[in-house]
């Protein structure tokens, strides 16, 4: 549905254009609110996984608001989905590589 | 199918407004979002890397206490903000073209380029407080790892203001032979710098507030 409301958006006239704008709107407020969130968790001093935890989710909640909204994933292309879940899985790995050198000097 | 005018520096890359019957997209936005693809990859390693010195570190910051103590919040949180309304002003001066006008355009992407210096500025005030203090990349794991990330991203911002310039300046040149075409290149100049937004979401609070 909201793929489909957004290529029309594409696709419209000036005026008809015009009426989507608000989206981007709330977005914008939304990541705002979403920063002083995350800067507010921060004084409470949780123990470190839970604050890590918090403020990894925010981040993401925001940035796929950026990504779905302002780079309008929510209404791409396959082929830009197919280039992002290998991105996503080539960066997973990347992320993982430490790990494995970790195990490797806590055997020795 | 409208005809559209080709600028004789064009005529050798095709779809760069109708999409390519294999992609569904036009050229530059797919070649855009395979640069951005690399850029998840080097952003990534480094990313990668500040996670295993981190996590062998047997304090973190080294000199003990909190980043949120040693960097200064209250002015990356200023940043942050910067940085999401330069996002949105970006948002809309591709907006602004798409609704045929080239003057609302010049406005957003003036603020946009200014809210970038303004980054720009913020972030060489903090620099120098580091500096000051005798804080350079080679003081410490956590000062290495917060000026790489914090400089390459800065380095990408000037990136995003070269680009945006060009773009304000006289790449608007195009937009009388070609407002499509145009506007497709604000739009890639856009999902760049709503990337740069989006690198630094994940660097503020990994940085200063854990």
């Amino acid at each position: 549905m909201a793929t489909r409301l957004a290529e029309t958006a594409e696709h419209s006239s000036p005026e008809e254009f015009k009426k989507h704008l608000g989206k981007y709107y709330v977005v914008f407020v939304a990541l705002l609110c979403l920063t002083a969130i995350t800067v507010g968790v921060s004084y409470l001093r949780l123990n470190r996984p839970l604050a890590i935890t918090v403020a990894l989710i925010i981040a993401t909640v925001k940035a796929g608001m950026v990504a779905g909204v302002f780079m309008h994933l929510i209404s791409e292309k396959k082929v830009i989905f197919a280039v992002l879940i290998l991105t996503a899985a080539f960066f997973l790995l990347v992320l993982l590589l430490p790990s494995f050198t970790t195990f490797e000097s806590s055997a020795v | 199918m409208s005809v559209h005018a080709v600028h004789p520096a064009d005529a050798a890359i095709p779809h760069t407004v109708e999409p390519h019957p294999v992609t569904g997209i036009p050229n530059p936005k797919f070649g855009i979002w395979l640069f951005l693809a690399s850029e998840v990859m080097l952003f990534g390693a480094l990313f990668s890397s500040y996670v295993l010195i981190r996590t062998q570190a047997p304090h973190w910051p080294p000199e003990g206490g909190l980043s949120s103590e040693i960097l200064n919040v209250p002015l990356a949180t200023l940043n942050t903000a910067v940085l999401i309304t330069s996002s949105i002003t970006m948002v809309l001066a591709w907006a602004s073209c798409k609704m045929g006008r080239i003057d609302r355009f010049r406005l957003w992407m003036g603020c946009t380029i200014g809210l970038a210096f303004v980054f720009l500025i913020i972030k060489y005030f903090e620099y120098t407080d580091k500096f000051h203090h005798g804080h350079f990349p080679a003081f410490n794991n956590f000062y290495a790892v917060y000026f790489t990330l914090t400089g390459l991203h800065g380095l990408h911002v000037i990136g995003g203001i070269i680009v945006n310039t060009f773009l304000l300046t006289i790449g608007t040149r195009l937009w009388k032979t070609d407002p499509e075409q145009f506007t497709n290149r604000v739009e890639n100049a856009g999902l760049y710098w709503h990337f740069v937004d989006l690198v630094w979401i994940f660097l503020f609070p990994s940085l200063y507030l854990l």
